[in-house]
Parts: C-alpha cells; structure tokens; sequence
C-alpha cells in the first residue's frame, strides 16, 4: 500500500466519522434490536441498536470501540440506511460488501451507497477488510432474522 | 555489526521487521539446511532398513541430542517434538493435568499468559474440578513476590508461568517461583517461547519440571516445537496422540507403548522442521547469546528512549529495565492501534496491533489492544528511527480529530 491509497482510506469523511460521529449513542427508548458485533483477533466490538417502524429502519445508533474504519463504518451505515426499507437496506448491504471484496464494479451500482463509497479503497487494504463490513454484516444478520 | 544480511528476506524486502515476537525471519544458514535435507537426506526416519533412512534418522535424533546439549538436559530423550508450544502445552495439559488433577487442586497461572498456556488449562479446570488461579501484576508490569507466595498453596498442583510476557516484555522471576512451587509441592511449566531467542536456557538450573517453545521465534521453520520434561515425569505419563512409531506391540484390543521419546511423538513428524531448528541453534551459538543481548540491549535501550519522547504515547512497559527482554507495547492515545499499524504498514514497518493472544493480560490492564514491536539480533538503530518517524505520522493524521 502506497501513500496515496492510505489517504484515500483515511480520508476526511471517514476520519471526521470515526473519531466523532453523531452516531454513537443510545436510542431513547427501547430499541427492537440490539446486537453486538465483534471481531475476535482484533477484539473490535461495537453495539448497533435499531428501531423499526413498520418494514422501515426508523432509526439507527452504535456504541463499542474499535479502529477508525470499523468505527467509520458503522456510522456511515447508519447515515445511509436509516429510512430504507429492510428490503432496500439488504440490497445496500449486499452492495457494500461487494464492493470490499471487490465484486461489485458497476459505478451506478456503488452510487447507491451514498457516502458508504468512501470506503472503496479498502479494498485495497486486505487486513482491514473486516474492520469494514463489521458492522455490515452485523446488521445483515439482523435483517435476515439469523439474531 | 549488522547481521540483516544474513537474512535474505531483509534483503529482498524493504521492511523494518519489527514483529518477532510473532516469529522470527530465517537466516540462510536455516534455509539452506533444509534445501540440504530434501535434496540428499530425504526419507523418513525410524521407518526404513535403507541407508537413506537411516541417514534422516541419525539426522532428527542428532537434532535432539542438540537441543538437550542447548538447553542443557540431563538426559535426550526428555526433549519432545510438537509442532509448537501450544500442542507442547496441549499434551502437559491432556497427558499431565487431566490425569492428576482432582476436586480442591488449583491450577496456578499468571495473568501474562498467552492463550495456549490459559485456555488448556480452563479446560482442565472444568473436567477435573480443579480451581484455575491467576497471579496478578502490580502497576510496574511486574508479578510482585508476595503474589506468588500467597496465591501458591499446599492445593497447588501446577504452577504454569511464562518466561517473558509476549505482550509487555517483562521477564518473570522464575527461578524463584519455581523454587517456591516445588517447596508447595507443585510441579511447573515455564513458557519460554518468547525467552529462548533472547537468553540461554538451562532446564537444570531452572529446575523446572517442564518447559515449552516454539521453533519459528527462535528462526527455525514454522511448525516445530519442543515440550522438555523431567524424565521420570515423562515416563509415568500416557500419551497424547495415538498412532504409528509411538507403539510397543498392538493387538486388536490393547497396545503397549514406546518408550520416551517416541511414547510422546506419533505419526510421521516434522523432520524438515527438527532439521531447521537444529541448524537455528547452530546459528545462535555461532552468534552468542551474549553478543545477541548486546545488539538487542543497544536497540531496545535506544527503542525506549525514542518513544520515551513521544507525549501521545502510553507505554505499558515495567520501569525496572533489568527484567525486560525485547518487546515493547504502545499506543497513541486516541487512536486505535490497528490504524497506526495500518499507517505503519505504508512506511514499511511491521508491527503487530491486537490483543496478542492475552486477552485476560489486556483486560486487567483495561484495555482492548496495543501495538506492539518486538526485536531481535537483525533490528538496528535505524528499524527504531522508521519506527518514530512512522508514529508521528500516524500522529499528525489523527491529531486534529482527536477529542481534546
């Protein structure tokens, strides 16, 4: 990995999102799931709480720790799929995840990421592919009732 | 003297390897040796009436004879193949601990260990009714004498103590844990994988019951370890694993077993391996352990002052610099170890971020994971420069969105 990809990695987006989000927090109320996620060999863990209203995801929060990307993650998640409906958040989810292992190339495709593209070039990091879909496929468990 | 060029890799790549607590790189001398063996020794050992087979024969048990020389083993069949210290610490645990641990016995562990001599010993613990007790730390990094003098009782049975934390770098008193075990009445396992690259190791001096390691820290090839035990403790054990070359006679329902070494060391083994280790012990005497504690002692001294200067640094490091090897723990306040070993990464330097295997270790010092480098004979002055000049990098990206 050269300088370059390492900024584009530790870009402004997920720098700003990772050491201050918005995101991390507890939802008032009671959540209708709560989930932890955790990565054993780096000991990552994060906490994603979510409420339904209906088919749509009202809204999401995170609390844990861990490394920037997988922090950044998180919280980029939640901007863009809180007010998808679970099916449109799957599709999102499947998209993402294509994206880090580099099975989704399709521009139009990524675009519906919204600003979880910024992630793109973890890709090219191999060791920190699962700092990245952490909290992706945490939430895909929910979704798919495997929780 | 710069001994990188005796280690290819350090020339092929431009890297500061600094992460040998993980496992060491290899120097030709190893390299070469196993070239050797596939191309004019190969055959396996104890099998064949040939003089082939009796070449690699003669080579394996030559390597054992070895290693009982090195570390200083009354008698060589008290050195027993694995494939690493954690089967080492598996066979002490299945073949020593589940068959003399009863209800009321303790199991007395430090707070240092690495995964492989903890998780065992839970298993133990549960299957046997044994208690599982840890000896803690101080806020030096160090287990303080009075730790050990209370926590080991007439009830303990084991005493399991690593040599150096592989996390911390702080080498435990083992001697005198030891010394105060047998007096409790306790055997001992002493961990000295992340020891044995760095200090001689005598087992009759120690006067330890057992003692493991892992070649691959100490440059052999990946995949071999040694479990040392006292002979009369070995014999009175059954074995671990079943199979070819560790029999006596087999019927159909019942087999009567070998004696040691080949009681403890079934199936066909990893000669390439015993090879590699015994040419890596020829190259650490050809060295010296006290040369290799000079080169490594002027490189840490001067690792530690370096980070030393660093304020957004925490070092979990024990201030009594004479009970500390060659491992340095770290992180940047603020920031995720992972990240600095990715930022790291991209100016070459190897460390390893995480929580190394000791979970319990970070937990009681509260916290996830460090990053962690560790030296060895290869390492100069200027790995430690890439290294600072690395971190203040990583430093000046996240200065400006850390919470003040």
């Amino acid at each position: 990995m050269d300088e370059n990809e390492l900024e584009q990695v530790y870009n402004e987006l997920i720098m700003e999102h990772s050491m201050n989000s918005y995101n991390k927090k507890k939802l008032a109320g009671v959540p209708d799931f709560c989930e932890i996620g955790h990565n054993p060999n780096c000991g990552d863990e994060i906490t994603l709480e979510i409420k339904m209203n209906g088919n749509v995801i009202e809204d999401l929060a995170f609390s844990g720790h861990g490394c920037a990307i997988s922090q950044a993650s998180t919280s980029i998640m939640i901007d863009t799929l809180k007010g998808k409906t679970v099916e449109e958040a799957k599709e999102i989810i499947s998209t993402f995840i294509g994206m880090i292992k580099r099975e989704t190339k399709s521009e139009e495709e990524l675009r519906k990421l919204e600003d979880a593209i910024a992630f793109r070039n973890v890709a090219n990091m191999p060791a920190r592919v699962k700092c990245a879909l952490l909290a992706w496929h945490t939430l895909e468990d929910i979704l798919n009732g495997k929780k | 003297m710069n001994l990188k060029d005796d280690f290819p890799i350090l020339k092929n790549r431009e890297i500061s390897y600094l992460d040998s607590g993980a496992t060491a790189q290899k120097p030709k001398e190893v390299i070469e040796a196993l070239e050797n063996f596939y191309e004019n020794f190969n055959a396996n050992p104890h099998r064949g009436a040939y003089s082939l087979s009796m070449e690699a024969t003669e080579m394996y048990e030559d390597t054992r004879t070895k290693i009982a020389r090195f570390i200083n083993s009354k008698h060589r069949e008290e050195i027993i193949f694995s494939k690493n210290a954690s089967e080492s610490l598996n066979l002490l645990a299945y073949s020593y601990g589940l068959e003399n641990l009863k209800e009321g016995d303790e199991i007395c562990i430090s707070i240092m260990e690495h995964h492989s001599n903890l998780v065992p010993w839970q298993k133990v613990a549960a299957k046997t009714g044994a208690k599982l007790v840890y000896l803690y730390m101080n806020d030096n990094f160090e287990i303080p004498e009075e730790e050990w003098k209370t926590k080991i009782t007439e009830n303990t049975k084991i005493v399991g103590i690593t040599h150096v934390s592989n996390v911390l770098g702080t080498i435990n008193s083992v001697e005198e844990i030891i010394k105060y075990a047998h007096k409790k009445g306790a055997i001992t396992i002493v961990d000295s994988s992340q020891s044995i690259p760095h200090m001689r190791i005598d087992v009759q001096a120690l006067d330890t019951d057992f003692l493991v390691f892992s070649g691959h820290k100490m440059m052999a090839p990946l995949g071999i370890g040694v479990l040392y035990g006292k002979r009369e403790l070995l014999n009175e054990m059954t074995p671990f694993l079943m199979g070819g070359d560790m029999i006596e006679y087999v019927y159909e329902q019942n087999t009567t077993f070998a004696p040691l070494p080949n009681k403890f060391e079934a199936g066909t083994q990893n000669v390439e391996g015993v090879i590699g280790l015994g040419a890596a012990i020829d190259y650490i005497e050809k060295i010296g352990y006290d040369k290799i504690q000079e080169l490594e002692k002027e490189v840490v001294d001067y690792a530690i002052q370096e980070l030393s200067k660093l304020d957004y640094l925490d070092l979990y490091l024990t201030k009594s610099l004479e009970h500390h090897s060659s491992v340095i723990s770290f992180n940047i306040k603020g920031v995720h170890p992972h990240d600095v070993a990715s930022i790291l990464d991209s100016e070459g330097v190897c460390v390893r971020s995480g929580n190394h295997c000791a979970q319990p270790l970070l937990r009681s010092i509260g916290i996830d994971s460090t990053c962690r480098a560790s030296f060895y004979l290869y390492n100069t002055k200027e790995d430690v420069d890439k290294l600072v000049a690395g971190l203040n990098k990583s430093y000046e990206m996240f200065k400006k969105y850390l919470k003040k």
